[in-house]
């Protein structure tokens, strides 16, 4: 697979895209050598092809032309040529931070979390799952992005049935028939979509994501079925009311590391599908199913809040609290607005920064006292209050609290959904007030009050913890203070795919989406959106 | 020529070994019957080839012949190491392999 | 001085970003110092800026700074922007100037408490999200400040969170708040989608020039009300305020007195175009202001708790304000929440200095007398209790009577909105009055506990129990517990002081707006340029004879507490009814409806979820399970059957063949 690009990269300059993928799949090797009782050897290793992998996501981000339209640093080879399977990559201001996350995510996972045993399959299964994530971002081939998004699946699963608490394998079993169950659909439709674009194009068969997209050759009622069959496997990923329950179990009884992934970067799968596959692709059918997603992200908003809220398990109550927290972007993704899809995908980045974070210290917590009961614990803040602050940091980013990541992706879906959808973002809103219930709640219970005898002796955040941490503090305050940089790169491309969308689906109203001629967000307010 | 003789000997040699087959509990006797409706089957074809008067049908004889090679090979091996072990096993007390 | 605008926030922000680092090493008192001469520095920057505004002719009295863009997408653009107009700048002077009073006060207060230098962590850092509140330049911005405050309250408010009804009222407060925001983002989005900005000055100018029509005016009017309802604590969002006194008394008198409450006013009356044109939501703003001054001031009568009744009475006082708003009085709003910082912050600060030399015992019916002992508090506080009770020439007066003067204004229904006022101003009077004479004057009362039977002592929460602490839960059980030979004593100068100096501020408050000429009307003039839709006062004699009216009343309302707790000719259980002490049941229906319904169909929902909907999957699962365990019994291992099987599949395909297909 890596060969033909191998001789492609040598052309230009450097493309860090195909390395990203081959690094932790070289180091997956390198750790298959390493004799299994060497865990610090073992470690290292993931932890140093992990780190590169991160440090060419951290440098396509320098090098990304925010001015630029389209996709960038792109790789276009000849894969299966004969079905007209190619091996193209590429990244745009949608993907670009998706990316950068998968590539800090990975090394703070590695850093972060001890497996306690078979380090060796363990950190193996870690990297082979990284290169998958990396790939899914930046396929640009319907066959190519199918094989990564199927690849994912294999690693995760025997994260979670080998290092996952007591219920691991029934999790296990359960969120990967749940997802090739919807990948099934897909598959079906990535065929039916390249035969009937070969039948209404002409030409050769082929996969390629943006000669499809750009052709829009394939007839109005066929797509709307083949949107459909892309939409099941999205749903069943994001994932979406009442799709959703594989996600409750896989995200409690993973290790702590699976969860980190599983909710800050397997989880926009999905979402990313959905703009990638569902809006760029069949805009048309996008934007003739909208009412459909729109009311069962909202439904996902308020029906995960409250799931949440009576969770009796800390790390199942998080769990609850993605469900409605991707709700937010499918909103702001189906709204159609400039503002609602940019808020998506920064709402994507920083759900995949805050809700980590969360699971990383409701992972300290179960190590620490054996158990995750809500009930079982209190006072903790007395215990460990340097803890405490730092989870309540980590809290109201996920509430929502302006001045911390957590909102501007928020505020952004909603003002998109208001403009584009008014009453459902209206309701949305509602779920906004449920964040605040069930976190505060559960904090309540788990930190405030005279902890009982167990919970008397409560260790203080380690240092090692804290360094795991505090990169991920920095981006709840500094993206909460500051998400220009991310805004102004992703807006280029999210313009672009309204332009797209505004061309083939007559519904959306994209009067006040710029020309796409120049990125600049120094775009002042008197060109209002006349409502 | 009349081809009926064989086609109803073929038919009756088919009939023999398959109610042997469900009958009979011996595997080594089942075996057997099983390579009697091989071969009555390979008469049939020789007789209809000759009187359509194509030799597609005696091609098909050879291939049941290799297969019926092959099988006895496989499946006499299986049988006699079973036999070996279990002197006294009929085909039914073999169900080892029920889901 | 404009370069001294952002100074205003960020200097609070310094003092908390240096508490985070080096508070524990700067430990007691010199956290506190740092957090007081920061927020006195932003004090001085405000005095700056509003020295620099007076210099310049009145339409011309609006500074703008913005640091940088916060949130650009598409055609939205939200900086990190300051406006700096009357308006904004009379709300951070008495912000950072009461709040520097509050924070040397703090000092005194808090000393001892293990988690002092985290305490003015808090302090500072909610100072500096008011500040945003107050000066954003757009709605997202004051919406920050808005949050942020909301986020300092629910900590301070369960500060000593080892007691688990102050985490709940901590939590109570940050939930029923965020029903509030609900209303806040929607009508931000409203605001925005008909604008196209959220500006403050975009959205005024398009109010002023007719932009925001009828029904959207109306609309964006109620929503911001409902938000203002939950941070400025009006019905029906009101219960938290009684709730979060479990704060630290200089959080109550700070966050839960003076600024943060006030913070919804502020923001009708900055968007004051818009609700010029926004109908009857005027009116909605105005009847609710009305019924809750009315309701809490009933519930403040009977009361035991001293810092209780103070929470109903600052719930009464903010349904001025808001009649105030309703009825178009914005200057009246403003001068009334100014007064109310100063008479309401000294009369928190007050109780804490009576709570602190009391053992942190709170109910008033162990005091009495307590003038012997604490004079500076007494005096102080005699001087608050005049002065909310509306008596001349007392800050509270000028304020109180250009409201009710300005409802009495009011249309149709200003007539009944005035009398409300009016019954609330008496009920105000009175139970101030009671409040004064249990605290002290009449007997010691503590002297009687153990004794009396009634008397049992009731605690406060404690001080040491926190988190941090070296000295662990057994030390503090001792010095809580109230008992009759207990000396009360006076408090030390940190806490004295900003006493005195709000006391001063009460006592003469009222000059800013003085109603005699219009000369005297200072901060009318001043504020001119920031409202639109102000509402002409009554004038002459009308305007003389209400202010007679509403004086004859409060001094009815004194005297009658006179014969009901001084002279005893009264049974005071014929007034402290059950329905006032319960809060006419409001919260407690709440609490129910929460803990009952509510409750009933949130774990409904959770049921749902693990039983229909996972139910369907496993479901799904057992169905597949199941036909394979049945499916495999075909499978049976006896060679024979298969044989059979084929055997009668093979008669069935060649019966079907030769029948059907017709060989």
């Amino acid at each position: 697979m890596i060969a033909p690009l191998l001789a492609n990269a040598e052309s230009v300059p450097f493309n860090p895209l195909p390395w990203m993928i081959a690094t932790p799949l070289i180091g997956a090797i390198v750790i298959a050598l390493i004799p299994r009782h060497r865990t610090d050897s073992l470690r290292q290793v993931a932890l140093v092809f992990s780190a590169i992998s991160g440090g060419l996501t951290l440098y396509t981000m320098v090098e990304f032309s925010a001015a630029e339209k389209g996709f960038q640093f792109v790789v276009n080879a000849k894969w299966v040529e004969s079905l007209g399977i190619g091996f193209h990559l590429g990244v745009d201001g949608i993907s670009l931070f998706l990316l950068v996350l998968t590539g800090i995510l990975f090394p703070l996972a590695i850093v972060g979390v001890d497996p306690h045993h078979d380090h060796k399959p363990y950190y193996a299964w870690l990297l082979v799952l990284m290169a998958g994530c990396m790939g899914v971002f930046i396929s640009l081939d319907l066959v190519l992005f199918f094989v990564f998004f199927e690849i994912v699946l294999v690693p995760m699963y025997f994260l979670i049935g080998g290092w996952g608490y007591a219920n691991r394998v029934y999790a296990a079993t359960k969120f990967f028939l749940y997802t090739m169950f919807g990948s099934a659909f897909m598959l079906v439709g990535i065929l039916a979509t390249a035969v009937l674009h070969q039948q209404a194009s002409g030409g050769n068969i082929t996969f390629d994501l943006v000669k499809i997209a750009t052709d829009q050759s394939i007839a109005t009622e066929a797509a709307r079925w083949l949107f459909m069959s892309f939409a099941i496997a999205f749903a069943v990923k994001v994932p979406l009311f009442p799709l959703h329950t594989w996600l409750p179990d896989a995200h409690t009884e993973a290790p702590t590391a699976g969860s980190v992934i599983l909710a800050g970067v397997m989880l926009k799968l999905g979402t990313y599908g959905f703009l990638r596959f569902g809006l760029y692709l069949f805009p048309e059918a996008s934007s003739y199913f909208a009412p459909v997603f729109l009311t069962v992200g909202v439904v996902g908003i308020l029906y995960g809040a409250i799931c949440a809220t009576m969770q009796k398990d800390l790390k199942r109550l998080v769990a609850y609290s993605s469900v409605a927290h991707l709700g937010f972007i499918i909103l702001g993704t189906f709204s159609f607005t400039v503002q609602g899809i940019q808020g998506g995908v920064l709402q994507m980045v920083n759900h995949g920064i805050t809700t980590p974070a969360l699971f990383l210290m409701v992972g300290m917590i179960a190590d620490r006292r054996h158990t995750r009961e809500i009930s079982e614990l209190s006072g903790l803040q007395k215990s460990a209050p340097i803890f405490a602050g730092v989870f309540t940091l980590i809290m109201l980013s996920s509430i929502g609290l302006p001045g911390l990541n957590g909102f501007p992706g928020e505020f952004l879906t909603l003002l998109g959904g208001f403009k584009g959808a008014r009453w459902w973002a209206v309701i949305a809103a509602v779920g906004v007030i449920l964040a605040a219930l069930y976190l505060l709640w559960a904090y309540q219970r788990v930190f405030h009050g005279e902890p009982t005898e167990p919970n008397r002796d409560f260790p203080e955040l380690r240092l090692r913890e804290g360094l795991v941490l505090a990169p991920l503090c920095l981006l709840i305050v500094g993206l909460g203070v500051y998400p220009k940089p991310l805004l102004e790169r992703i807006e280029p491309a999210v313009q672009e795919l309204m332009v797209h969308v505004g061309q083939h689906a007559p519904k959306v109203d994209v009067r006040d989406v710029e020309a796409p001629k120049r990125a600049s967000s120094e775009r002042a307010v008197e060109s209002g959106s006349g409502k | 020529m009349n081809q009926q003789p064989t086609l109803i000997l073929g038919a009756l040699i088919f009939a023999i070994g398959a109610v042997g087959l469900l009958v009979r509990r011996n595997p080594l006797v089942m075996f057997m019957c099983v390579e009697l409706m091989l071969n009555a089957v390979n008469l049939t074809f020789v007789s209809f080839s000759r009187s359509l008067n194509d030799v597609g049908g005696q091609v098909v004889v050879f291939f049941v012949l290799v297969v019926a090679a092959a099988e006895v090979v496989v499946g006499l091996a299986i049988i006699l190491s079973i036999m070996r072990r279990r002197p006294n096993a009929t085909a039914d007390d073999l169900t080892m392999l029920k889901g | 001085m404009q370069h001294a605008l952002w100074l205003i926030p960020a200097l609070p922000l310094v003092g908390f970003l240096l508490l985070v680092v080096g508070g524990r090493k700067l430990g007691d008192p010199r956290s506190g110092i740092l957090a007081t001469a920061m927020v006195a520095g932003s004090f001085l920057a405000t005095v700056a800026v509003f020295v620099d505004l007076l210099g310049k002719p009145a339409e011309e009295r609006a500074l703008t700074q913005t640091l940088f863009t916060w949130l650009p997408s598409g055609n939205l653009k939200i900086g990190m922007g300051f406006l700096a107009d009357p308006l904004s700048v009379t709300m951070c002077l008495f912000v950072t100037g009461v709040g520097a009073l509050i924070h040397l006060y703090a000092i005194g207060y808090m000393k001892g408490d293990p988690k002092f230098s985290k305490f003015f962590l808090y302090l500072n850092l909610f100072v500096f999200s008011m500040l945003m509140l107050v000066l954003g330049d757009n709605l997202l911005l004051t919406f920050l400040g808005w949050e942020g405050v909301g986020a300092c309250s629910y900590f301070l408010i369960s500060f000593w969170h080892t007691d688990p009804a102050n985490a709940t009222a901590g939590k109570k407060a940050f939930v029923t708040n965020r029903i509030g925001d609900w209303g806040f983002m929607v009508g931000t989005f409203l605001t925005w989608t008909t604008v196209g900005s959220i500006n403050y000055l975009d959205i005024n100018a398009a109010a002023t020039a007719g932009t925001i029509a009828g029904a959207t005016a109306i609309a964006i009017g109620v929503l911001f009300f409902v938000a203002a309802t939950g941070k400025s604590a009006q019905l029906p969002l009101f219960v938290w305020l009684p709730d979060a006194m479990a704060g630290p008394t200089p959080v109550s008198a700070l966050i839960h007195a003076a600024t943060m409450v006030t913070s919804g006013v502020y923001l009708l009356v900055r968007l004051n175009p818009v609700l010029l044109s926004a109908g009857w939501a005027n009116d909605l703003i105005a009847w609710v202001g009305a019924i809750t001054a009315l309701v809490a001031a009933t519930v403040a009568i009977s009361q035991n708790d001293i810092k209780k009744v103070l929470a109903y009475s600052t719930v009464s006082q903010l349904g001025y304000l808001f009649l105030a708003i309703g009825t178009g009085n914005y200057v009246a709003a403003i001068f009334h929440m100014v007064t109310h910082a100063f008479f309401k912050a000294l009369l928190f600060l007050g109780s804490g200095s009576v709570i602190h030399g009391m053992s942190h015992d709170q109910d008033m019916r162990h005091y009495g007398n307590l003038k012997k002992y604490m004079p500076i508090t007494a005096g102080t506080f005699i001087i608050g209790w005049l002065s909310i009770a509306g008596v001349p020439p007392f800050s509270g007066f000028w304020s109180k009577d250009e409201i009710l003067a300005g409802a009495y204004n009011f249309g149709s229904a200003g007539k009944v909105l005035w009398f409300i006022g009016l019954i609330t101003a008496l009920l105000t009077a009175f139970y101030m009055t009671r409040q004064v004479i249990m605290t002290f004057f009449g007997e010691e009362k503590w002297r009687n506990i153990g004794t009396d039977a009634d008397l049992v002592p009731v605690t406060a929460h404690a001080h040491a129990d926190s988190d941090g602490g070296t000295d662990s839960a057994d030390a503090h059980d001792d010095h809580h517990v109230l008992t009759p030979d207990h000396t009360p004593h006076e408090s030390p100068w940190t806490m004295t002081v900003p006493l005195i100096v709000l006391g001063g501020l009460a006592l003469v408050g009222g000059v800013l707006n003085l109603p005699f000429v219009d000369k005297f009307e200072l901060l009318k003039r001043w504020l001119e340029p920031t409202l639109a839709g102000e509402q002409e006062l009554p004038h002459g004699a009308t305007l003389f004879g209400l202010a007679v009216v509403a004086v004859v009343v409060g001094l009815v309302g004194i005297g009658f507490a006179g014969l009901v707790y001084n002279r005893k000719r009264i049974d005071p259980a014929l007034i402290e009814r059950e329905e006032f002490a319960k809060g006419w049941w409001i919260d407690s229906s709440y609490a129910w409806f929460m803990g009952g319904p509510g409750r009933v169909f949130f774990d409904g929902v959770a049921w749902f979820d693990g039983h229909v909907i996972d139910g369907a999957v496993n479901g799904a699962a057992t169905l597949v399970r199941g036909a394979g365990l049945r499916l495999k019994r075909v499978q049976n291992g006896q060679v024979r059957s298969y044989a059979m099987g084929i055997a009668a599949g093979a008669v069935l395909l060649v019966g079907f063949f030769v029948t059907r297909m017709g060989f």
